[in-house]
């Protein structure tokens, strides 16, 4: 009997050892394990032996038995991890292929540019303020110490509905409206269409975006001024960048400057974007002109502040790398694809 | 406003290269935009000497000349016949470089070496005015002695370099050499050497021969003027010449020359005119009278309104002031008296006439940014002085000078404190003196004394320390303030108003649809091209009364005609698949009001494959949904010419319309030119803010099942699936959940003109697991209703 097991496990063994699939395996548990299988047959056959041996005989079927369902535990693991190595090896894609698509928009480079201005702003504690774009020469013009004959308005064209009404040259009426309309601390930017009577090429457009910030409280200084704009610049378009101010002149400001940064192509050594200069034009800003404020309704003596602004186009054109502006009117979807 | 270095330095004896002039004035606040040299655009060319002329045996139009160039001779063919031995000309040497862009070679002309080229004074860049003893065709014969191989630049006066100034409009005093002179030298510590000339004697009496009145005194502050006789018009002297030439201006004549180099130097225009044509000797300067006309020196006759102000004789205008003189007003051949205008005149008068006239000349540009009425005398004597110079005639003696309304000097208190609070800086009291004194100010008592050559400083009270901050701060060097971050907090966001909008925009790309940024204004045809009736308010806008041309000249009532302009572009460049969307102004006329209302719409628009109505309504609804509009109703609109009448929908939130939805009218297509079906959606972005959905609050997730029914019914075509729905949901009330078109079906298992429509039903009690009962009295409800409209169970 001993002799039996013996080579039924052996047998066994190797049969498992040669099992190629979950079936095969099946039919030798079936086979040895079963009810009608070897190793039952053989404990059936305990009766005859005698109670000395009984004892022995059942610890080595169980053994055996163990032996035997381990082997088969083990093969089977074993097979299916073969099935789903086999499986992963079928399963495989070209991930190359495209995926399935969905449509998506695409935002325009101009309002690109002017999301992440806003975000900056707003970042400083800036509120974003909006005006009508056809606006009354008052708030255009007049209150921004430039009466009807003064020589700063020829260096702005400007488009007129009646002698009194304007399409806005620039969004600082939006600086008039806000100071008639709120006390001081203001703290804003007005981002919008702005239009001269330029005609369209390249660089020039009868409309075009400005956006313009304004800041008035107790003494605030020129110092102000420069830090605002340099880390707003800073920010915009990396730590690196460097900025100058130069003496300008605006109406509205005094004194009034003009900021340029670095070139951000070659970095300040020259080249061809910014003319060989290293520098280029940014933007105008200055400390609000008293007579301004006074105009306003604000005490000029208690409260000081300053204003700028930039045109969009320019800097989203530097930004895109974009030559021509009236590719931005256009909106060929294959130029808004790109952004 | 171009200047010479070479004529800035007699008075402001600065040293360095161009380089850094060019920087520090920009920086203190004279911007140089460019500068160049004539000499940058010429190389390799020298003097030389003719030593002999010969034939050149192989062409009868030919010379062949032995010049000397100081080290050595060469032989060089020429084409020119006015040479003679012993003549000095400007020799072109082998791989030189001429300011026309022509680049010399030597090279062989018929057979002999011609090792250069003698030049031409068109060649060298210059006409008879800048050398009137140059002979025009042919090779110029320099009428001064330069040792041989001397570079013709030098020679000619071309070393010089001219500087090209941005002046901004406050700064008139800087349009003149004397401006930036005094400017440079604050810039760069130098002295400023303010010339002070004077009158010089003559014989006789002006008033003899001429008397000014001034009638309009508010607009004329000054007119003085000097008179010389026995005129002598001959070219000016080479010196004058070149300082003319370097800052842009042609030389023309003596008498030209000399009011054209004063009012360069001083910024100052000046008028000579023939003394004979000034009738009753009387020079008035008065308002025109109605009905006066001018014919001005350029030949056109034009009318005078009694708003400007002009030089009038005894019986007429002989000018219009600071604009232009009358057609006699020049200096003929047969002149023997001329009268030397200097005047000053208002600004703002001088823009209106040049405005009114459309005549904008030199000196307009200049007296409209008004113009400093000291300058009058010394620029007058500056004028007589080069008279005498240049021997231009003989000087009458004595000067008529009406100054009505001098310019007094400003005074400002010294207040550090408040300049430096301004700048946000701590420059001492004695550095902004010095500024300040450099550029022409005094302090006297801790007082600031405003030249009057600077009218923009301390116009206003308000404004007198900031003017005086803005002084300092130039000179000290913008770029050495301080840079501060503003104390206090702010805190900011956006509004709601401005939240919404970025969050459609948001949501339409999303959806698929790409921004566009288009014009404001338009055609008018555009309401043609959109099928807008002749009635409409549409037809109504605001219209800009200069505009460019008729393509900009309306502001837009609708934004789909800039949308149909950007879609007929994609569609012309053979894009098939298109959705676009504008978040656009329109600008609309409001009775009673003076400024148009301006509403922000969401234009959007898709035409191509699968693109069709529902596509758009479908992207619609999710913007609906995503802001958490609930109550939508799309309203048939046939009244909407735009749109195909079957084809057309208000979306009506809480009763009012939002948006209109649809296929564009087959009509405005073709006019369009676009085959493709093009729908758009117009959403009003302020209406549409007025009913987004309040911030939702949380149900509890349901405890109970549901239970799903469908139902197929046949119906006439006309029934609109939203009438069905409707009475779904009035008659199962709260239980139902939900309810879903899933099927549409129309063909030849129905009677001709009927639909079938199915539908599934989720219904569901919130408190209880749903009993049949209740859903089948929901049922039975559906079908009673709908059978009242002639909606039955499809069997």
């Amino acid at each position: 009997m001993k002799e039996q097991l013996e080579s039924i496990r052996l047998a066994t063994l190797e049969q498992i050892e040669n099992a190629k699939t979950p079936a095969e395996i099946d039919e030798i548990r079936v086979k040895v394990l079963g009810k009608k299988g070897e190793i039952t047959t053989i404990l059936k056959q305990m009766g005859k032996l005698s109670a000395e041996e009984r004892p022995v005989m059942g610890a080595l079927v169980n053994e055996i038995r163990e032996i035997v369902e381990n082997a088969i535990e083990e093969k089977i693991k074993k097979i299916n991890a073969e099935l789903l190595e086999k499986q992963l090896v079928e399963e495989k894609l070209d991930i190359t292929l495209p995926g399935t698509e969905f449509s998506m928009g695409k935002r325009h480079p101009i309002q690109l540019v002017l999301d992440e201005l806003k975000e900056i702003f707003l970042g400083m504690g800036f509120s974003v303020a909006a005006g009508p774009e056809v606006e009354l020469d008052k708030y255009n013009f007049e209150m921004l110490n430039m009466p009807k004959s003064h020589p700063s308005r020829d260096t702005q064209d400007t488009f007129y509905i009646t002698e009194n009404i304007v399409l806005r040259t620039q969004t600082s009426p939006v600086q008039v409206r806000t100071m008639l309309d709120k006390k001081p601390p203001i703290r804003i930017i007005a981002p919008g269409r702005v239009y001269r009577a330029d005609e369209v090429d390249a660089t020039h457009s009868p409309l075009f975006h400005q956006i313009e910030g304004l800041v008035i409280d107790e003494n605030i200084t020129m110092a102000d001024l420069k830090g605002t704009l340099e880390a707003f610049i800073k920010n915009l378009f990396g730590e690196q960048t460097q900025v100058r101010f130069r003496p300008h002149h605006f109406a509205y400001t005094e004194p009034s400057a003009e900021m340029d940064m670095t070139c951000f192509k070659c970095g300040g050594k020259g080249c061809r974007l910014c003319k060989g200069e290293g520098w280029i034009e940014i933007l105008g800003a200055g400390i609000v002109n008293p007579v301004v404020l006074e105009a306003c309704g604000i005490d000029s003596t208690k409260y000081s502040g300053f204003a700028f602004g930039m045109g969009l186009e320019r800097l989203t054109m530097m930004r895109y790398d974009i030559d021509d502006m009236r590719l931005m009117y256009e909106n060929d979807m294959r130029f808004l694809s790109q952004f | 406003m171009d200047v010479s270095i070479n004529w800035l330095k007699e008075y402001a004896p600065f040293d360095c290269d161009m380089r850094t002039f060019a920087e520090d004035m920009t920086m203190s606040g004279s911007k140089v935009e460019v500068y160049s040299s004539e000499k940058d655009k010429i190389k390799n060319v020298v003097v030389g000497k003719v030593l002999s002329l010969e034939k050149h045996p192989n062409a009868d139009k030919l010379t062949i000349c032995n010049i000397d160039i100081g080290e050595k001779q060469l032989i060089i063919v020429t084409g020119a016949k006015n040479l003679k031995v012993g003549d000095l000309v400007p020799v072109a040497l082998d791989n030189s470089l001429l300011p026309c862009g022509k680049e010399i070679h030597a090279g062989e002309l018929r057979g002999v070496m011609s090792n250069g080229m003698l030049c031409s004074l068109g060649e060298l860049g210059f006409t008879k005015l800048d050398f009137p003893n140059a002979e025009e065709d042919g090779i110029m014969v320099l009428d001064e002695e330069w040792p041989l191989g001397t570079p013709i630049e030098k020679a000619l006066g071309m070393d010089d370099y001219t500087v090209e100034f941005e002046i901004t409009p406050n700064r008139p005093d800087c349009l003149s050499v004397l401006g930036l002179a005094r400017e440079a030298a604050a810039t760069f510590n130098v002295p400023f050497n303010e010339p002070h000339p004077k009158m010089p004697e003559g014989e006789g009496d002006i008033n003899d021969f001429l008397s000014v009145k001034i009638t309009d005194t508010e607009h004329c502050m000054r007119y003085a003027a000097a008179m010389i006789k026995n005129v002598r018009v001959k070219p000016s002297p080479k010196w004058l010449r070149e300082k003319l030439r370097v800052c842009g201006v042609r030389p023309i004549n003596n008498i030209v020359d000399i009011t054209n180099y004063v009012m360069l130097l001083y910024g100052h225009p000046m008028h000579a005119f023939d003394h004979k044509y000034v009738k009753g000797n009387l020079i008035d300067v008065r308002k025109a009278r109605k009905g006066e006309e001018i014919m001005t020196l350029d030949g056109v006759q034009r009318k005078l309104n009694d708003e400007m102000l002009v030089i009038s004789d005894a019986e007429e205008p002989i000018a219009v002031a600071g604009v232009m003189g009358g057609e006699y007003s020049g200096v003929y051949e047969d002149t023997n008296m001329v009268v030397f205008e200097s005047a000053c005149f208002d600004g703002p008068k001088v823009r209106y006439a040049s405005r009114q006239l459309g005549l904008r000349t030199e000196a307009s540009g200049k007296f409209e940014k008004g113009l400093n009425p000291d300058n009058c005398m010394p620029a007058l004597a500056k004028a007589m002085e080069l008279v005498v110079e240049l021997d231009a005639g003989d000087i009458i003696g004595g000067v008529i000078d009406v100054y009505v309304s001098p310019r007094t000097e400003r005074k400002v208190p010294f207040d550090t404190n408040r300049i430096n609070k301004i700048l946000g800086t701590e420059i001492s009291k004695d550095e902004m003196e010095k500024t300040l004194v450099s550029l022409g100010f005094k302090i006297e008592n801790d007082t600031v004394i405003v030249p009057t050559h600077r009218y923009d400083i301390a116009k206003d009270e308000v404004t007198q320390y900031n003017d005086l901050a803005e002084e300092i701060a130039r000179m000290y060097g913008y770029n050495k303030l301080p840079g501060t971050i503003m104390r206090g907090t702010a805190t900011a966001r956006l509004t709601q108003r401005q939240q919404f909008t970025k969050d459609v925009i948001k949501y339409l790309l999303g959806l698929g649809f790409y921004e566009i940024e288009t014009f404001s204004f338009y055609s008018p045809k555009n309401f043609d091209l959109l099928n807008i009736p002749q009635n409409s308010n549409l037809r109504n806008p605001v219209v800009i009364s200069n505009p460019l041309g008729e393509d900009t000249s309306v502001m837009r009532t609708t934004a789909v005609a800039s949308m149909m302009n950007v879609v007929q572009r994609n569609y012309n460049s053979r894009i098939d698949n298109v959705s676009l969307f504008e978040n656009a102004t329109e600008y609309h006329v409001v009775e009673g009001k003076e400024l148009p209302k301006e509403i922000e719409k969401f234009v959007i628009a898709c035409y191509g494959k699968g693109k069709d109505f529902f596509y758009l309504k479908g992207a619609l609804e999710k913007i609906l949904w995503a802001l958490n509009i609930e109550d939508v109703k799309f309203v048939r609109n046939t009244e909407n010419t735009m749109y195909h009448p079957g084809r057309c929908a208000d979306v009506i939130v809480d009763g009012e319309v939002v948006a209109t939805i649809g296929e564009l009218h087959p009509v405005v297509l073709e006019n369009y030119g676009i085959k493709a079906k093009v729908c758009v959606c117009e959403l009003d972005g302020d209406k549409l803010f007025e009913h987004i959905g309040a911030v939702k609050q949380y149900k509890a997730l349901a405890k109970f099942p549901a239970m799903t029914r469908d139902f197929a019914f046949v119906c006439d075509d006309d029934i609109s699936n939203g009438e069905i729905i409707d009475i779904i949901k009035a008659s199962c009330g709260e239980y139902l959940e939900s309810v879903k078109l899933f099927d549409i079906y129309k063909g030849d298992r129905l009677e001709k003109g009927k639909k079938s429509l199915a539908y599934s039903l989720v219904l569901r009690d919130k408190n209880a697991t749903l009993t049949d009962v209740i859903a089948d009295k929901c049922t039975t409800e559906i079908l009673e209703n709908l059978e009242k409209i002639g909606v039955f169970l499809r069997r």
